[in-house]
């Protein structure tokens, strides 16, 4: 038999590395679209941005991108404050379908301004670490897939200790239901809302440390990431947090196996499927709840 | 403590409220009293800066307060307790307590929410459970709780009474004497006008976006005019 157990047990790893990756940029667009209800149509751009970001470092300055990872997520994290302070917020009027537009702006400008900068040229680096390979059971996994999968978890559970333990947590999740009560308690619901995107950009530059070791960049790089981010979001529930994450894995894995039973070009079709399946018996996703 | 000046506040185009005095001293409980539409919760939107008056003077302790932003005037301690509750229905009990005090009285977080539950013993039974979950009468007293959390120096009540059974009402009126027994300011804001002049030391009556009537609430009580302007009879 072709399909042995070690090559489908690796398959089923690198799916997980990858789909940890997925979940960390599914995250952020979630939880912007819980608090402010419109999908982040900049979050594939911003993504892209942050690796231009991380390569940049890499290339000028010698920065490693892990090393830059904290650099990387204060910079994201300032970057979404102020375009939501100066760009979405002011320009949306307090509409939330103004919003989506914006967003939708500000990724054309983003993509063609990287275009501009940087040519359409795919570029790679190159780290010591980069070919070095974990033995895990059967399957041999690159060190920094690993790396990335891992780092990707420790995100997610420190955003998770945000939003459920502090108090800025339980703001972002009052404003998400109840403006109004919120604004009575005295929560400056503005802000939150500029809070709330900036933390969702801030997963973006975690992600692009964590992603560029193993994969390219280049202007387009967001889309890859971001279509699947929409259907991680609408299969794991709109705005639910765990969500986001099991169904970053999930899509992971099946796109991996996807690859593996159907070739690379239709590997993707099991996305699609899979998708219809949880929808078809979960419309609200897998752990969204009945609004 | 708070003074109303010739208030105007409304909608667009729409004046609601024109031309409101009204005063609260410390420690008094003042009812407003209006029928439905008359513009009582417009009033409190615009004391606690949701809404930016049209025209007319707001103060509260001496500072004029006038479209100031919500954040600075909870921070002062003057805190509304809305209509329709507004409680945060994905949160907790604990977690809305909390919040009450997001802004104001933090260090003393702890302490007041066992304070709010020896009010409210029904909320420590509810601490866990999503505050959506709860009945009526549970999330009128735990928004009011929500309130108190801020240890507030004037509490706005928008129809504390709206929704509940009779029984849950007049236990709704004995704990908001209850909590002004201990001191506290209180705005009540109500359609339900006897028991809210029983409770109350000083009452206003809105009608047509003007005070039509005002005066001790034990006067008003027995006002023929009372019965006539606001029951319409």
């Amino acid at each position: 038999m072709i399909y042995d157990f070690p090559i489908i047990f690796s398959s089923v790893m690198n799916g997980l590395m990858l789909g940890g990756i997925y979940a960390l940029v599914a995250l952020g667009l979630t939880l912007i679209y819980g608090v402010l209800h419109i999908i982040n149509f900049a979050h594939g751009s911003l993504l892209m941005i942050a690796m231009f970001a991380v390569w940049l470092l890499l290339e000028t300055l010698g920065i490693d991108p892990y090393v830059a990872l904290p650099l990387m997520v204060a910079g994201m994290f300032g970057l979404g404050y102020v375009l939501y302070k100066g760009v979405v917020g002011p320009m949306s009027h307090g509409e939330d379908a103004n919003i989506l537009l914006v967003t939708l702006g500000v990724a054309v400008i983003l993509d063609n301004l990287a275009l501009y900068l940087f040519t359409g040229d795919t570029r790679i680096i190159e780290r010591p670490y980069s070919f070095e390979m974990v033995e895990i059971g059967p399957a041999l996994i690159t060190l920094p897939k690993l790396i990335s999968f891992l780092g990707s978890l420790a995100v997610c559970l420190v955003l998770w200790l945000l939003i459920d333990r502090t108090d800025l947590g339980k703001a972002i999740r009052a404003v998400a239901k109840e403006r109004q009560g919120a604004r009575l308690v005295g929560i400056d619901v503005e802000n939150i809302f500029a809070l709330t995107y900036a933390i969702g950009v801030a997963c973006l530059g975690a992600a692009a440390c964590l992603l560029l070791p193993t994969f390219y960049v280049s202007p387009q790089v967001g889309n890859v990431f971001v279509i699947i981010a929409f259907t991680i979001v609408v299969l794991g529930g709109m705005g639910s947090f765990l969500g986001a994450l099991v169904g970053g894995l999930i899509i992971g894995v099946t796109e991996a196996l996807g690859g593996l039973f159907l070739g690379e070009a239709l590997g993707q079709i099991g996305i699609s499927l899979i998708f219809i399946l949880i929808l078809l018996f979960r419309p609200t996703g897998l752990f969204g709840g009945a609004k | 403590m708070l003074e109303v000046r010739g208030l105007r506040a409304g909608y667009g185009q729409i004046e609601v409220l024109r031309g409101i005095d009204l005063d609260v001293r410390g420690g008094e409980v003042v009812a407003v009293l209006g029928s439905n539409g008359v513009g009582k919760s417009t009033l409190n939107n615009n004391i606690s800066g949701i809404y930016r008056p049209f025209g007319g003077a707001i103060r509260f302790d001496g500072t004029d307060i006038t479209g100031a932003r919500p954040p600075s005037i909870v921070a002062r301690g003057l805190i509304q307790v809305p209509e329709g509750r507004r409680i945060f229905p994905n949160l907790s009990v604990r977690e809305n307590l909390e919040l009450g005090s997001y802004l104001r009285a933090r260090a003393s977080r702890a302490k007041n929410i066992e304070h709010v539950f020896a009010i409210f013993p029904r909320l420590q039974e509810r601490i866990g459970q999503l505050a959506g979950t709860l009945s009526g009468g549970e999330q009128q007293m735990l928004a009011i709780g929500r309130g108190l959390m801020a240890e507030p120096r004037l509490l706005i009540l928008d129809e504390p009474s709206l929704g509940l059974s009779p029984i849950l009402v007049e236990e709704m009126f004995k704990l908001i004497a209850r909590i002004a027994a201990e001191g506290l300011a209180i705005l009540l804001v109500e359609q339900n006008v006897v028991q809210s002049l029983a409770i109350a030391d000083r009452a206003y009556v809105i009608e047509k976006g003007v005070i039509a009537l005002s005066g001790k609430a034990a006067d008003l009580l027995n006002d023929p005019t009372l019965k006539a302007s606001y029951l319409g009879l």
